[in-house]
């Protein structure tokens, strides 16, 4: 249904804080082109000024409004309108996998903790006397689909080892195995991250249902591109039947 | 009596974008103790937002370029009122810092022989901006990010600062609260940088995101630093027009640098028409060549599409104004064209401009490969901001130091793109080195008590009044249409007055905004408080742009349509009053040493 100018719909928003909260129904106006965002900062400015939304670029590229609209993790600034039934109320709430803040922001710091353990980018030395590399586009390639993520953590969110399991401590999310891929597939790097892939970052736990790939903005291959390959890695180094006979006699 | 708790830093970074986060890689690096500051969470900063590319003469794609070249561009692009140190250092420094993130795992695009790959952009001679695809911000921002959690910098995120802290004349510190609690704390620090960005939320129609609200701008004018050139506000002349909601969005310049080209509603390619004398040497006389130009032909010149941003945007509204505009109030923006050009277009510009294509193809049911785009005038930018000295970045106020969007400068009375991206790693770094050695060569400061107090009290106000307070929202929503009806693309003396008029009368309304519900994540509180800054910032760059009788970059007057000569030899220097007015001085250009003017001669 598209929404034509000056009619209304139905947003149905968790409120609340850390404790508790309910669902509340607010109707406001809406026009043609509207995204969820949108009407969130419309209801905020009119009707509830203490509205707690966290968002930034309104253009997809930060990653600040991770919500779940209608039941999917979703940026808000992206989500149009129109693909949504209006005659029924659009409900946003926060997402499920980090613990509540307030309204629809949530504490994410668990993902930066995450991030700072991975082993940081190691360059090789340099190729020329200028201190520069020489790279190939063609081999570029595949790292820079995945830094082209914008962390909005909407595979967090949706991952269930995360979200129905809770192994936080135990595996690191699709998130950062991009992460770890753009750092193991990067010509340059030098440093050896696949023992840690296997333990600390608990690579084995993900059995690629591909749930983080379906709700990625920047349509990274998550699972087919990044998580696969790096098991493949993992596989070869301890797994690999002959290698280990290689090891036993080496 | 408010509560706080107290956190002690060498150097304290007021903001993570580009120039917050280098500044304190260099701060740490250099062995200081180092806190940052950031509105919104890591790595979320405007910086983000960048397209098109950091502008550095690496010659990497045209040998012919070097940092004579893109100083004299830089120069020629501000209309000479640049700080001329500050553009040579700028152009001598900026290839090495683009280097340094790719040693910081940054990932550009790469040429045939395997180096950085460089961009056209407006206003430069040579192709000159290292990019990665239309996202070079992200990258720069996220190496920048992955790089300093290494570096032991200590993050306040998503904590705002209400004042800066002073003991006599220097600066001490700052006193913030955090969004998430509401609590206040204080940051002791030897030196501060602010690191702010820009001002773009004191307008309807911007690319910028709510965190541009002028904070750094504000905070050191009301510290009593000097402020320099607020008249000059960067229109870019590509945002979106349609839907209403996405009205200012940004669409890169580097659409144009790719081969896209302008139409009116004829079907005109209307830059054509009005190419400014001092680039006429520089311009395509044909379409070809302008194709040819985009496409790395080195004897071709560039399309007028590729004049500077303030150029490029008046005749855009000109155009408008004349009824030569698109359905929604702007003009086309064609790339698609290059189809008859390029056997794999399609292909080709979802490579070369992935994130655009994609933001029309979900924000305007439009596939740019196919169909042009309809853009107009955005708020981008602001040259003016806090006055640094050019080697340091240190301000006015001792201890004090600004680097990026908020500090002034380099870009005199207009920016080209892509010199942003270089200036925030640049001076960002210099801000950071400079600051630190500031912090080992002073002691701590005193503490003011007095301050602290009265600046959170003051803070606490909004709750007091509660819901029979006045609508924070609708103050800000009011401001905004003042600044854009009144101060915009097109100045006159008259509306400028009216604004003046306006924005006190909003004072007063914000001096009685009230919030309800607590202090936890409240953004009514935040956007209370924001008005201050904003309000700062809208009346002084309404002043200095009353002030300018003459039209030059960025300022455009209705009623003094010509650049003068006589102006061309002042910036204008604004300070706060002793009795909290707007003081506006004119201060002679700095004069170009005999090196650079031959420089600018010989680039001609």
């Amino acid at each position: 249904m598209t929404p034509q100018n000056e009619s209304k719909a139905i947003f149905r928003i968790w409120r609340g804080d850390a404790t508790q909260g309910a669902f509340q129904d607010y109707t406001t106006e809406i026009s043609s082109g509207m995204v969820v965002l949108d009407a969130v900062h419309k209801i905020q400015a009119e009707q509830a000024n203490d509205l707690a939304v966290r968002w930034n670029c309104k253009a997809g590229k930060c990653g600040s409004c991770s919500a779940e609209i209608n039941g999917s993790p979703k940026l808000m600034c992206m989500t149009r309108l129109n693909t949504l039934p209006l005659d029924q109320p659009v409900t946003v709430e926060p997402m499920h996998t980090f613990p509540r803040i307030k309204d629809l922001v949530t504490d994410v710091s668990w993902n930066y903790r995450v991030k700072k353990e991975i082993k940081k980018f190691q360059p090789r030395k340099p190729d020329a006397a200028d201190g520069t590399w020489r790279m190939q586009q063609s081999d570029v390639d595949r790292v820079q689909e995945f830094r082209k993520c914008i962390e909005c953590f909407l595979c967090q969110d949706v991952c269930h080892v995360l979200r129905d399991h809770h192994m936080h401590d135990q595996f690191i999310g699709p998130r950062f195995l991009v992460y770890a891929a753009a750092l193991e597939m990067n010509p340059i790097d030098s440093a050896d991250r696949i023992a840690e892939l296997r333990d600390s970052c608990g690579i084995g736990l993900c059995n690629i249902t591909k749930c983080c790939t379906k709700v990625c903005p920047e349509e990274i291959k998550i699972t087919d591109n990044a998580i696969i390959p790096l098991k493949e890695r993992v596989v070869d180094r301890f797994y690999d039947p002959l290698t280990r006979l290689f090891k036993m006699f080496g | 009596m408010p509560e706080y708790q107290t956190h002690e830093y060498d150097v304290l970074i007021v903001g993570a974008g580009g120039a917050g986060l280098r500044a304190a890689i260099e701060a740490s690096a250099a062995g200081a103790k180092t806190g940052v500051v950031t509105k919104s969470l890591l790595g979320k900063a405007h910086t983000v937002m960048a397209e098109g590319g950091m502008a550095a003469a690496m010659g990497n794609v045209d040998d012919r370029d070097n940092w004579r070249v893109h100083f004299a561009d830089t120069m020629r692009g501000g209309q000479y009122l640049n700080n001329s140190r500050m553009a040579e250092i700028h152009a001598k420094e900026a290839p090495a810092r683009v280097r340094e993130l790719e040693a910081w795992g940054a990932m550009f695009d790469r040429t045939k022989d395997g180096r950085i790959l460089q961009r056209n952009f407006g206003g430069h001679r040579y192709p000159r901006l290292a990019h990665v695809g239309d996202r070079t911000g992200l990258e720069m921002i996220r190496t920048l990010q992955d790089h300093g959690v290494h570096q032991g910098i200590e993050f306040h995120m998503e904590a705002t600062i209400v004042t800066l802290l002073k003991d006599g004349e220097r600066c001490v510190g700052a006193l913030a609260y955090d969004r998430e609690r509401g609590q206040f704390r204080v940051l002791h620090a030897k030196a501060v940088v602010l690191a702010t960005g820009g001002i773009g939320r004191a307008y309807q129609i911007t690319s910028n995101s709510w965190e541009y609200s002028g904070d750094g701008h504000a905070l050191a004018f009301h510290a009593g630093a000097a402020l320099l050139d607020m008249e000059f506000v960067q229109f870019h002349p590509t945002g979106m027009v349609w839907p209403p909601s996405v009205k200012g969005i940004l669409v890169t310049e580097g659409v144009r640098g790719e081969g896209g080209v302008l139409r009116n509603k004829e079907g005109k390619r209307f830059m054509f028409d009005d190419i400014p004398e001092n680039y006429r040497s520089q311009t395509a006389d044909t379409e070809d060549e302008g194709w040819r130009y985009t496409q790395g032909d080195k004897s071709a010149r560039r399309p007028p599409e590729l004049l500077t941003r303030d150029h490029v945007a008046r005749c855009i509204n000109r155009e408008v104004k004349a009824g030569r505009g698109s359905p929604h109030g702007g003009v086309y923006l064609d790339i698609a064209w290059i189809k008859e050009k390029l056997p794999n277009s399609v292909e080709h510009i979802k490579k070369k401009l992935p994130s655009m294509y994609h933001q029309f193809k979900q924000l305007a049911d439009l596939d740019i490969t196919r169909e042009p785009m309809e853009i107009g005038p955005t708020v981008h930018y602001v040259m003016g901001g806090v006055l640094v000295d050019a080697e340091t970045q240190m301000s006015t106020v001792p201890g004090l130091f600004a680097a990026g969007e908020c500090g002034a400068g380099l870009h005199g009375a207009n920016r080209l793109g892509g010199n942003s991206l270089s200036d925030l790693l640049v001076f960002g770094k210099r801000a950071g080195e400079y600051a630190a050695k500031f912090a080992k060569e002073n002691r701590a400061g005193q503490l003011p008590k007095d301050q602290i107090d009265a600046a959170a009290r003051w803070a606490l106000e909004p709750f007091d009044r509660g819901a029979a307070g006045v609508n924070p929202f609708a103050v800000q929503h009011a401001l905004q249409e003042v600044m854009q009806n009144l101060v915009g693309i097109v100045r006159r003396e008259e509306e400028m007055l009216q604004a003046l008029e306006k924005i006190a009368e909003l004072k007063q309304h914000a001096a009685k905004a009230g919030v309800t519900g607590n202090r936890e994540y409240n953004t009514g509180w935040h956007t209370a408080l924001d008005l201050n800054n904003l309000l700062t910032v809208s009346e002084i760059v309404t002043r200095a742009a009353l002030e300018r009788k003459e039209s030059r970059g960025a300022q455009f007057r209705d009623d003094y349509p010509t650049k003068s000569e006589e102006w061309g030899k002042y910036n204008l220097r604004v300070q706060k009053g002793a009795d909290g007015t707007v003081n506006i001085a004119r201060a002679p250009v700095i004069p170009l040493t005999e090196e650079m003017r031959q420089v600018i001669e010989e680039q001609k």
